[in-house]
């Protein structure tokens, strides 16, 4: 691909072009800059490891940015306003990332503190995710700062290493694969039920080695954080990274966020992200179209993200796919499901509502969830849980009230975290039960050994919280558009 | 880093596709701050009873099995979580290469940094294997990185496609950070040259 403007250009290339440290040489692939390194506690301490081992030093501090989410409880806070780690484990986890942090100088937001949160949750609120940036994580779900037109992507712990010491990569260069979705969504349809969409039509490994963009109308009227719900999935896709093209919406998001430009800077940033957008003309190696106008609330019946359907359609049957390792996948995850093919899931009974992580936790998730609870009540039968991304977007629904709302239908209101998305903070499923989740994976056990998830929008899973039972939003009387 | 060198090893068949790091290595284990001690903990869920117990219908469990050091996996092996546990646990438990038609990009990429081998082959050979692992136990392959080539038990060579430069760290015990390392002159001058966007450290 030209850096010279000859050929039309993607925003991948743009942003891939403009941080190339050194290109291909010598056998080794492009060495990538990287803009931005976010850190938790469960993917870097074996990093710092490696550069204690070595004696090296962060290299940037300064473009590092650490917090505390996937082990963190997310229990009520004590008397004293502290939250405590019972788990002996977890906690000499966290200690490790304090001291990291300390020893290697990087900023950290504490458990508890007053932007402590969900890493995809606080980038984005703080203004550190900006449009053309690159940005990292030890985490697949890094997909989500592509929201704002970055080139953000999941690394392993090795890559961490590599990023804290040097702040850059070795990288390959994707393939590009256009996501469009014309047309309007109906009422009651979501980005989560897009996102659910797409990966049900490309398969859990149909993205593997390319970086979706996501565009056309449907995309366009998204607000920030249902474009970050579409690209934050995009690794269930199997895709190295997912982008939208940054336009108002995201500039007047980003304006007046703690770490966004000021002044003369803003100016001069708005104006290089409006030179983001792909050129006219540029081509991708792969397009799916979809119609957001045939879209409806969706919910997965399997084990991977992929397997997804239409609320309203029946649960596929295995003996009707021609393809013998594909019939035994759906069997085994049928049987683990506790599912017979053909099964409508309406009416389905469900033990647990899970509405939170780094999909659906933030402030208009809540809003919706919320929308759909006030002056109802969670059905006796289920136990919900509603827990915010950050401690910021749990200050703000408070501030909206909808921290009474919840409380009021019987739902449970709790500290920020990733929770039961992990279920590595005791927050889990019991075996057998049943959830709709509002997260991103529904693999075995991963809410949970022998739990069971469904996955589905804010707007489905506070319908079915009510209901006791999976419920398409839009027969609930009353509003929910 | 040890170099990594030929080698020749009995294979066991996972035949599902899609097999996900979550199932590789559970999250729950992931409390650990260390990379050793995973290996025993590796398919926790399918491999043991909730009490503990190791069960006897799970492949990896069965004696026949002990010595395995391929796994041949169904499609899309290494999908989900970055988490770098996933190939820590695999070698833990002894493995060396992990044969499927395709491989999810972080895990592969985890996988090479740990000296353990994604190969990729043809769903043919995918299949012989499996069916070879699930008749005799015994079945060795034998792997050669410096070639590119996995040798069958019938002698048929098909070569597997790897990323040029991790070969060459592979072959040679070389770790990508040193090399990174080296090209400090490169990265002091992209940052000369663009601005930093964002400062973590100035108190927003
Ligand atoms: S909320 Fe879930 S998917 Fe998101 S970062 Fe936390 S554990 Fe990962």
């Amino acid at each position: 691909m030209s850096e010279n403007g000859q050929r039309p250009r993607t925003l991948f290339d743009k942003v891939w072009d403009s941080h190339v440290v050194r290109p291909p040489a010598n056998g080794a692939p492009t060495v990538l800059y990287i803009d931005l390194h976010l850190v938790h506690e469960v993917t870097s301490p074996q990093a710092f490891t490696t550069l204690r081992e070595r004696g090296l030093k962060v290299r940037r501090p300064d473009r590092t940015l650490a917090t505390m989410d996937h082990s963190t409880p997310t229990t009520p806070r004590n008397e004293l306003g502290i939250i405590l780690v019972p788990d002996a484990m977890a906690a000499a986890q966290l200690e490790v990332m304090r001291r990291n942090c300390e020893d290697f100088d990087i900023p950290l937001y504490e458990l508890g503190s007053e932007n402590q949160g969900i890493v995809h949750v606080i980038g984005p609120e703080q203004g550190l995710t900006q449009p053309g940036m690159t940005i990292v994580c030890g985490d697949s779900h890094t997909s989500t700062h592509g929201a704002f037109g970055a080139l953000a992507f999941g690394i392993g712990t090795s890559e961490v290493g590599h990023v804290l010491a040097t702040q850059s990569l070795l990288q390959e260069r994707p393939g590009s694969m256009a996501v469009r979705v014309d047309g309007r969504l109906q009422a009651g349809v979501t980005a989560k039920d897009i996102i659910l969409a797409v990966i049900a039509e490309i398969g859990i490994g149909g993205g593997t080695g390319h970086v979706i963009e996501y565009m056309g109308e449907a995309i366009r009227s998204l607000g920030m954080e249902g474009r970050m719900t579409v690209c934050n999935m995009s690794i269930e896709g199997g895709a190295r990274a997912g982008m939208v093209a940054p336009d108002d919406t995201t500039i007047d998001y980003i304006n007046g966020r703690p770490y966004a430009p000021r002044g003369e800077t803003w100016d001069a940033a708005v104006a290089a992200w409006r030179q983001l957008p792909g050129d006219e003309g540029a081509t991708y190696d792969r397009e799916v179209v979809l119609d957001a106008a045939d879209l409806t609330p969706m919910i997965t019946y399997g084990t991977n993200p992929g397997m997804g359907m239409r609320i309203t359609e029946r649960v596929p049957d295995p003996d009707r796919l021609g393809d013998l390792t594909a019939k035994l996948a759906l069997d085994k995850a049928l049987n683990y499901m506790g599912l017979q093919p053909g099964q409508s899931l309406l009416g389905k009974a469900v033990d647990v509502v899970f509405v939170g992580s780094c999909t659906n936790s933030r402030i208009s998730d809540l809003r919706e969830a919320a929308r759909i609870m006030r002056g109802r009540k969670v059905a006796d039968s289920v136990r919900m849980m509603v827990v915010p991304g950050s401690q910021q977007v749990k200050r703000q629904a408070e501030a909206e009230g909808l921290d009474e709302v919840f409380r009021a239908a019987g739902a449970e209101w709790r500290e920020a975290g990733c929770s039961m998305c992990i279920a590595m903070n005791g927050d889990q499923l019991q075996p057998g039960q049943y959830a709709v989740s509002t997260s991103n994976r529904n693999f075995e056990g991963r809410q949970g050994k022998g739990g069971r998830s469904f996955l589905a929008s804010p707007l489905t899973a506070a319908a079915s919280a009510i209901k006791g039972a999976i419920t398409d939003v839009r027969s609930l009387q009353g509003e929910h558009a | 880093m040890e170099p990594v060198t030929a080698f020749s090893g009995q294979i066991v068949a996972m035949p599902i596709n899609d097999i996900d790091t979550d199932q590789i290595i559970p999250a729950r284990f992931l409390k650990t701050t260390d990379s050793a001690g995973l290996g025993k903990n590796l398919f926790a869920d399918w491999r043991y009873e909730v009490d503990g117990t190791p069960r006897a219908d799970f492949v990896l469990n069965q004696p026949r099995h002990a010595h395995a050091t391929v796994l041949v996996a169904g499609d899309n092996f290494g999908c989900g979580s970055s988490r770098e546990h996933a190939p820590w646990a695999l070698r833990g438990a002894g493995f060396r290469a992990v044969v499927s038609t395709s491989f999810a990009d972080i895990f592969r990429n985890n996988a090479l940094q740990n000296g353990l081998l994604p190969l990729q082959v043809d769903e043919e050979t995918q299949q012989q294997l499996i069916s070879l692992a699930q008749e005799d136990a015994g079945t060795t392959v034998a792997v050669d990185l410096e070639t590119q080539t996995l040798t069958l038990p019938d002698g048929r060579d098909v070569g597997f496609p790897i990323d040029g430069f991790a070969r060459h760290c592979l072959l040679n015990g070389i770790d990508q950070l040193g090399f990174l390392q080296s090209l400090e002159d490169d990265i002091f001058a992209w940052e000369e040259s663009h601005p930093a966007r964002v400062n973590t450290l100035a108190s927003a």
